[in-house]
């Protein structure tokens, strides 16, 4: 229990603050992925081919290679992609984007394109004559979107975003590349330095089981608020 | 982008692929197998087993394979007295460490996967097989379990997905799958992307093909012929 | 099209932070994961030679640094990509990174040992006590030709992109079975629990391992230095170049040298190598 201990001889305090740590990095890659998954949603939704095509290759690489090696390429090339970018405007300073960003990135590219394909199954579970009452009634383009699709996308949604979330928080655990202390890699430099891994890993494990505990709680609540009235 | 470098280190990387494919295979065979137990196991009314069964599948699923693998290879290679049974003939490897997690891992997410299809499948089904006097265990071993595992099978194809990006957790534990041997390429070259690019080719290669075999299955099965 | 530039580069800005960095800030790329050349301690601060060294030679250089932690086997790529402008982690310099990147003059100096558990069969090898591969001769010949012997049928583990790999790799010592690690800490592991028969690192990686564990972990065998184990331990720096980037790089690597010369003379090097190592490594 020693080696839990806060302060100077433990790592209580750190693996505390490494679980703050795991906590806004899921947040944060699952709202980057939200935003990914708005632009992409209505592409693979898309009338068009060509639109249709960028869709499908976000969703279908992102799926179809390992997260690991997802992290590795934006790791590694994102800085060298965006300082790229800034040289063509005449800009060839370093650019430094911090860890965190790098990280919630990375994962939120991947939690984006999971969240992409519930999106288009939720908004395709919608049955089609709303819209048709919709025009009927004179709703406009946007009225209908944001009153009739979206609350019913959400509620169709949450389930399966429930799932996206808890890939998302368990993918934050292979960041550790981009030296972001978070669960996992707090709970490897412990059991690296301690020579304790079995207690350092099953602790970390611990922790995951909590952080999936609590936020199902949460979203179970979510879920049956979003499903009144059905 | 070094294009030469890309095409050199093809070949080593298509080679070890074979691991890959090895350890998948592997996991997919044993986790079917624990996955059925422990759905069967789910459908048990004692709830003593039922949440036994349970809580195996909430363990492995609420957690990162990363930390399941760690648990397994590094954590229990540190029990002393582990190290004197027998067990230790498999711990030993890391290959059989990485097999155990993946089978515990997909066992967990399989045993969810065929719980859901069993219950689905219609009562009407199950008497329809009393009346014509087929006994419980013919019903079944030959009604329910294939009904199920066909119903299963667009979700349990993800998840062979799924575990096929498992697999590159491996080469957190020595072996040298195909992410081991990209790392080792970049360990000599220093071009993370080149070399990660065609891996990743190659991942994405086998998705296609897992994808497009369990949409083959999944005709080949349907209801509607 | 300036207001356009600006706009974009505020955006970025404000996203990320744009580093107008370098003119008296430097960034030194560590690993933490290989005492006592680099470590952390429980407060997750890094700590060990190099780190301590990194500190007193940027005092030297009038220099601004901070120290990054980053894994060993994207070490060099880091650089390359320009996430630290300097390496100081145990490097040994060798003819094979110095196709990619450039270093100092060397601070230290490493010699390799391998290391098995009190009781292997390897223990009591005839060898001389060190052999250098620069420098060939009948005794080294002697010398892996036993070593050949021993190693075969064992696993020996060792760090992934090391020279250690490399030397086993290098057919020096026959056609070997080599398991290789992230981190030395799991090849300390997993010499300990027994899935490795031997393991080759640096020698004070298992004497420090074996002092603070208390794990009769043993050297065996000659210490090993020069071909593939290089030429001792320097400051990693990008190949300077003809544009402003490169040119930083070629006067960064200009005052590493001139740092490390001053530092030599002062003792200060000898000084921390004693402290951690436990011997004056310093060169």
């Amino acid at each position: 229990m020693e080696l839990l201990a806060f302060g100077k001889t433990g790592w209580g305090d750190e693996l505390f603050y490494a679980t703050l740590m795991t906590i806004a990095v899921s947040v944060s890659a699952m709202l980057i992925g939200f935003i990914f998954a708005l632009i992409f949603t209505p592409l693979k939704l898309s009338k068009y081919k060509f639109l249709n095509l960028i869709g499908n290759f976000y969703t279908t690489v992102i799926r179809g290679v390992p997260e690991l090696l997802v992290i590795y390429l934006f790791f590694f090339g994102g800085s060298g992609a965006i300082m790229y970018v800034a040289s063509i405007f005449g800009y060839y300073e370093y650019i430094e984007i911090n860890a965190f960003i790098t990280g919630s990135m990375a994962i939120g590219i991947i939690s984006g394109a999971y969240s992409t394909e519930v999106f288009r199954g939720a908004i395709q579970s919608i049955d089609k004559g709303q819209f048709e009452a919709a025009k009927v009634l004179g709703i406009n383009k946007f009225g209908q979107f944001y009153k009739i699709i979206l609350p019913q996308m959400l509620r169709l949604a949450i389930p399966n975003l429930s799932n996206v979330w808890q890939i998302t928080l368990k993918d934050t655990s292979l960041i550790s590349v981009t030296g972001l202390v978070e669960i996992m890699r707090q709970s490897y430099i412990a059991a690296g330095s301690t020579r304790d891994p079995l207690f350092f890993y099953s602790f970390a494990a611990v922790l995951y089981l909590l952080l999936t505990y609590v936020s199902m709680k949460f979203i179970n609540k979510l879920e049956a608020r979003y499903s009144r009235g059905y | 982008m070094d294009f030469d470098l890309m095409i050199t280190s093809f070949p080593k990387l298509l080679g070890a692929t074979v691991i890959t494919l090895k350890l998948l295979s592997a996991s997919i065979f044993f986790g079917l197998f624990l996955g059925l137990f422990f759905a069967i196991l789910r459908l048990n009314k004692n709830i003593f087993i039922n949440k036994f069964a349970y809580g195996y599948s909430y363990i492995f699923r609420g957690t990162p394979l990363l930390v399941q693998i760690f648990i397994i290879y590094f954590g229990l290679g540190q029990i002393e007295y582990l190290r004197t049974t027998f067990l230790w003939i498999i711990l030993k490897e890391p290959y059989w460490c990485a097999i155990i997690a993946f089978t515990l891992n997909t066992g967990a997410y399989t045993s969810e996967i065929l719980r859901s299809a069993f219950q689905t499948i219609k009562p009407g089904v199950i008497e329809a097989g009393k009346s014509l006097g087929i006994s419980n265990k013919i019903i079944f071993y030959k009604i329910q379990i294939p009904i199920a595992i066909r119903q299963s099978l667009p979700a349990y194809g993800n998840e062979i997905i799924l575990m096929m990006k498992g697999t590159s957790l491996a080469s957190t534990v020595t072996l040298m799958d195909l992410t081991g041997v990209a790392k080792y390429i970049i360990s000599t070259t220093f071009k993370p992307i080149e070399v990660f690019i065609v891996a990743g080719g190659i991942y994405l290669f086998m998705t296609f093909i897992i994808h497009n075999v369990i949409k083959y299955l999944e005709k080949k099965y349907s209801f509607q012929q | 099209m300036n207001i356009f530039k600006k706009t974009i580069l505020t955006v970025l800005a404000s996203l990320f932070v744009i580093g107008n960095v370098y003119a008296d800030k430097i960034k030194i790329g560590t690993e933490g994961a290989y005492p006592p050349w680099n470590s952390k301690d429980a407060s997750g601060n890094l700590i060990g030679f190099e780190v301590e060294l990194a500190k007193e030679l940027c005092a030297i250089m009038k220099h601004e640094c901070t120290i990054v932690e980053q894994d060993w086997d994207g070490m060099i790529p880091a650089l390359l990509m320009r996430k630290f402008d300097a390496i100081m982690a145990g490097m040994s310099i060798t003819a094979e990174r110095q196709k990619t990147i450039t270093f100092s003059q060397g601070y230290a100096d490493e010699v390799a040992s391998l290391a098995v558990m009190k009781g292997s069969s390897l223990e009591g090898m005839d060898t001389p006590e060190g052999i250098n591969l620069s420098l060939g001769g009948s005794d080294v010949k002697k010398a892996l030709k036993t070593l050949t012997g021993a190693l075969s049928g064992k696993t020996v583990c060792t760090q992934t992109g090391t020279i250690h790999q490399n030397f086993l790799e290098s057919g020096d010592v026959g056609s070997v079975n080599v398991r290789t690690y992230k981190t030395q800490d799991e090849v300390n592991l997993d010499l300990t629990s027994g899935r490795c028969d031997v393991a080759l690192a640096a020698a004070v990686a298992f004497t420090d391992y074996a002092d603070k564990s208390g794990e009769s972990v043993v050297l065996v065998g000659p210490t090993f230095s020069g071909g593939a184990f290089g030429n001792g331990v320097g400051v990693g720096i990008r190949q300077g170049g003809d544009d402003a980037i490169g040119k930083r790089d070629a006067k960064l690597l200009k005052d590493f040298n001139k740092a490390i010369d001053k530092a030599r003379k002062k003792g200060i090097i000898s000084k921390l190598a004693i402290k951690h190592f436990g011997f004056d490594a310093s060169m």
